[in-house]
């Protein structure tokens, strides 16, 4: 019997029939998760209930060797929950209890099946919501938040996930249950929990997660303005920051994505734009209105045509709408495309939107651009048709001299998507040798046998040599009685 | 004792790869009582050769600056751009790294968080002598392992940090304090400007034992809100922060905790000032308070009086006189009730070697684990972090 076999008989054992799946075409749903070019059919998938069943799963894998990989709601754009044939598809979808909405502590406390916009939803009657809001917050899980390190349009403000985890409970990948933090702030100790959240499944599995909740803002100014290009749209955002406005957000939508937008969802954006900026405040009533009346005449001195603050919620969400929609908007205008997740300095934002025309010109690959704009977090979409022999090759080569340009202008290339499986082949780009192997330093502590989510992060796996504990003899400055045997 | 001062980070690897003695790390020394000291130290690597801003990009609110820079002059150059890294420091002639491998922070975490939510990228020394890098100099960055995070607050037992880059923020237009004394319930004062709409920047107390407790919030911005503040709460109106304002509540040689609760439990934290006499004083709007023991039988120095009280003798400390063990256990046991933890911070020789200084530790496994891949020679501070790592 080989491990798999040996895994998928223990599992029976463990867990009820509904939660191992074996059968083919069952399996196949797994296949994928966000990013669909990547596709492997799981070994096996397990569907555990709780953190005890994920603890006794994950230990077994570490028995018998079996790499494991942990999903969410699959909703990755990075291919960081893409299987691996020979091993285990950890579903967290039935752990989806929010187990206490601690509003007077300002935490809740949740398994990590919990869809994003349920933790809000549960919040807001107390007053408070939970404020990393990713594109997917309807479907995603707070677990691939975590996974992740998700962020959102609002993270210019408030933050990504990690500045809002207090508290975690994790399955190594020794299968060992621990928790860290809780709801006070700064526990003792190195800093595992910032360690773990953004290491896409690598460490280990959370199965549950003590998130900070914010108060709800009493008010909210959402302003959409119209530019004739991108350029100026550009300079608008700069001229905003450098007054010393935090806008919670500040997106731009260049006129290829407007017209996505507008086939797809009809949200009205001003006729004619080459670009839009979507600014939003929010805060204090009166702070707002006092930023609000800095902003809008930057907006305008900076070539914007029209100014349009929503009234109400409706024309808010129609707004938000058109930016929301993008992505899948753009299959309306193209019938493929590759979505990027590049990060420049925002200053540079000007000079990349022209180089990113030239490459669309010289390669004549249409290029929709969408992105967070306060903090340079860049999301072209790379338009191409399938069918014709070769346009996936040429819109892939397009894609990466996009992630060039980020890395030549001193960014990074994933603002939120993740490395996962697709861009693990660009942390060079970025990173030394040295620089991945220090970070796998971390990655032989938590895991030396290499089995959560294996392939994943990093181009090259490094060895972890002995495993911690398994000392042969003294080590010279233990034998001195300087330091301490862990 | 060797005592260097690596010029730049290749020089500070170079000295670590010839040099297998074993290191501790000295900044400007304002923490240096902090923590038990080492079981050995053969060689001081001191930063202070790695001085100044690298990179200060203001269109981009982010700056890169080596690790040996006091904090002050680092927010003096920034200012002179409007813009400031928004992390208080309780000793100013800290240094850079100092701040963040003690990962200490003041009172206007509230708003801005704390190290780890302002670090955006490092450069560190490994113990091995291998240089390595993780994040960058823009503000959203998932590419990689975040090991800024590991070495916030890793006291110097993983590697030497030799440059930082950080997210900044503009110099707010104005600062308004509300000072609000002789609130008979403070936590729920500030659980009212909390779960208000007025966004403080701070809120913090005082509560020195015997005296009375105030509470002076900070706004930022626009004044109407502090008064909107007072409303609710009481108190007066300044500009100025009073003389307390992000101090440690201990004088140099004393006992100093750092007490940390769910928000909704912070009575359990506010209770032990009368029943062990100690001076609490901290962040009440983030749950952080720290704690000061004063010896038995001494005066209780007044708030900024500068008073320095005798060498703490291990025998007893409060108006009890209870013993140190036991009075820090009980602390503890206060703060563990209040879903928190209890960390002493600094002792006085006599004294912490009594101590429990940590307290259990979650996680200290897995952080043995993470301390053997960094330093498997255990050549950095042996013996100086949690659980004797």
């Amino acid at each position: 019997m080989n491990p798999l076999q040996e895994l998928t008989t223990r599992l029976r054992g463990l867990l009820s029939p509904a939660q191992v799946i074996t059968d083919r075409q069952q399996l196949r749903t797994y296949e994928c998760d966000g990013l669909a070019q990547y596709r492997v059919i799981p070994g096996l998938v397990v569907l555990p209930h709780d953190a005890a069943q994920c603890a006794a799963i994950v230990g077994h894998c570490a028995e018998l060797g079996v790499p494991f990989v942990a999903r969410g709601s699959g909703t990755g754009l990075s291919g960081g929950a893409l299987p691996h044939a020979a091993g285990v598809l950890i579903v967290t979808a039935q752990m989806r209890s929010i187990v206490e909405v601690a509003a007077a502590d300002e935490r809740a406390i949740v398994e990590p099946g919990v869809i994003n916009l349920d933790v809000t939803k549960a919040a807001r009657p107390h007053g408070y919501y939970y404020a990393p809001d990713p594109s997917s917050q309807q479907i995603c899980s707070i677990g691939g938040n975590v996974a992740e390190n998700s962020g959102g349009a609002h993270c210019l403000k408030y933050g990504f996930t990690t500045n809002h985890v207090t508290g975690l409970e994790l399955v190594t990948p020794q299968g060992e249950l621990v928790s860290l933090g809780g709801r006070a702030p700064d526990p003792p100790g190195y800093d595992l929990i910032g360690a773990f959240v953004g290491s896409e499944g690598t460490l280990g599995i959370t199965t549950q997660v003590t998130v900070r909740l914010t108060r709800s803002p009493e008010a909210v100014c959402t302003v959409l303005a119209g530019y004739v290009g991108a350029k100026e749209a550009g300079n608008a955002t700069s001229a905003v920051i450098a007054a010393g406005v935090v806008p919670a957000a500040i997106e731009m939508m260049d006129a290829l994505a407007i017209e996505a937008a507008e086939a797809a969802v009809h949200c009205g954006y001003p006729a004619g734009a080459g670009a839009v900026l979507i600014v939003e405040l929010d805060g204090p009533a009166a702070e707002v209105d006092a930023q609000f009346a800095r902003v809008e005449p930057l907006l305008r001195e900076h070539g914007a045509f029209e100014v349009r603050v929503a009234r109400d919620e409706a024309e808010r969400a129609l707004i938000w709408k058109g930016r929301k929609s993008a992505f899948a908007a753009v299959g309306r205008i193209s019938p493929d495309y590759i979505v990027q997740d590049g990060v420049i300095p925002r200053t540079a934002l000007p000079e990349v939107l022209r180089r990113i025309a030239l490459l669309s010109q010289e390669h004549g690959v249409r290029v929709a651009n969408v992105f967070h704009a306060g903090d340079g977090n860049l999301h072209p979409l790379v338009l191409f048709d399938d069918a014709v022999p070769g346009a996936a090759a040429h819109a892939e080569e397009v894609s990466a001299a996009i992630l060039d340009l980020c890395i030549e202008h001193g960014g990074s290339i994933t603002g939120e998507h993740g490395v996962g499986m697709d861009k693990a082949k660009h942390m060079p780009l970025m990173y030394t040798s040295d620089d991945l192997d220090t970070m796998q330093l971390l990655r032989c502590a938590f895991d030396p046998a290499g089995i959560a989510n294996p392939g994943k992060v990093f181009p090259t796996p490094r060895l972890c040599g002995e495993a911690p504990g398994r000392r042969k003899g003294a080590h010279p400055l233990q034998e001195a009685g300087i330091a301490e045997v862990f | 004792m060797t005592v260097v001062a690596p010029g730049s980070t290749q020089e500070a690897a170079a000295l670590l790869r010839e040099d297998a003695r074993v290191v501790q790390i000295a900044g400007a020394g304002t923490k240096h009582d902090w923590g038990t000291p080492p079981s050995r130290v053969d060689l001081t690597v001191d930063t202070k050769g790695l001085i100044g801003i690298v990179e200060h990009v203001a269109g981009d609110l982010i700056v890169v600056v080596r690790a040996g820079t006091p904090m002050a002059q680092l927010q003096a150059e920034l200012a002179r751009s409007g813009q400031q890294l928004a992390l208080d420091s309780p000793f100013p002639q800290a240094t850079v790294g100092g701040s963040v491998a003690a990962n200490t922070s003041g009172p206007r975490r509230l708003l801005y968080g704390t190290v780890r939510d302002l670090l955006i990228g490092i450069t560190v020394v490994r113990p091995d002598g291998v240089v390595a890098r993780s994040g960058g100099k823009v503000v959203k960055n998932v590419a990689g392992y975040d090991l800024g995070k590991l070495f916030t607050g890793s006291s110097g037992t993983l590697g030497l940090i030799t440059e930082c880059a950080f997210r900044l923020h503009p110099l707010p237009t104005a600062s308004t304090f509300l000072r609000c004394q002789g609130l008979s319930d403070p936590a729920r004062a500030a659980a009212l400007i909390r779960s208000s709409q007025l966004v403080a920047t701070a809120i913090e107390v005082d509560a020195p034992p015997g005296g009375e407790a105030e509470v002076a919030v900070l706004f930022e911005g626009t004044p109407a809100r502090a008064e909107a503040a007072r409303a609710l709460i009481g108190g007066e109106l300044t500009d100025e922060p009073p003389p307390w304002w992000g101090q440690y509540p201990w004088q140099p040689g004393g006992i100093g905790l750092k007490l940390t609760a769910a928000l909704s439990q912070l009575d359990l934290l506010l209770a032990l000032r009368e029943k062990h006499s100690v001076h609490l004083r901290g962040s009440l709007g983030v749950g952080v308070l720290y704690a000061g023991l004063t010896p038995a039988g001494q005066a209780v120095p007044g708030p900024g009086s500068g008073a320095r009280p005798a060498a703490i003798d291990a025998g007893g400390v409060g108006a009890g006189g209870g013993s140190v063990v036991d009075v820090v256990e009980q602390l503890r046991a206060a703060a563990h009730a209040a879903g928190g933890h209890a960390v002493v911070l600094m002792a006085p020789p006599g004294s912490r070697e009594q101590i429990d200084m940590w307290g259990p530790v979650p996680g200290l496994d897995l952080m043995r684990r993470v301390k053997q891949q960094f330093d498997p020679g255990g050549r950095f501070a042996p013996g100086s972090f949690v659980g004797g790592i």
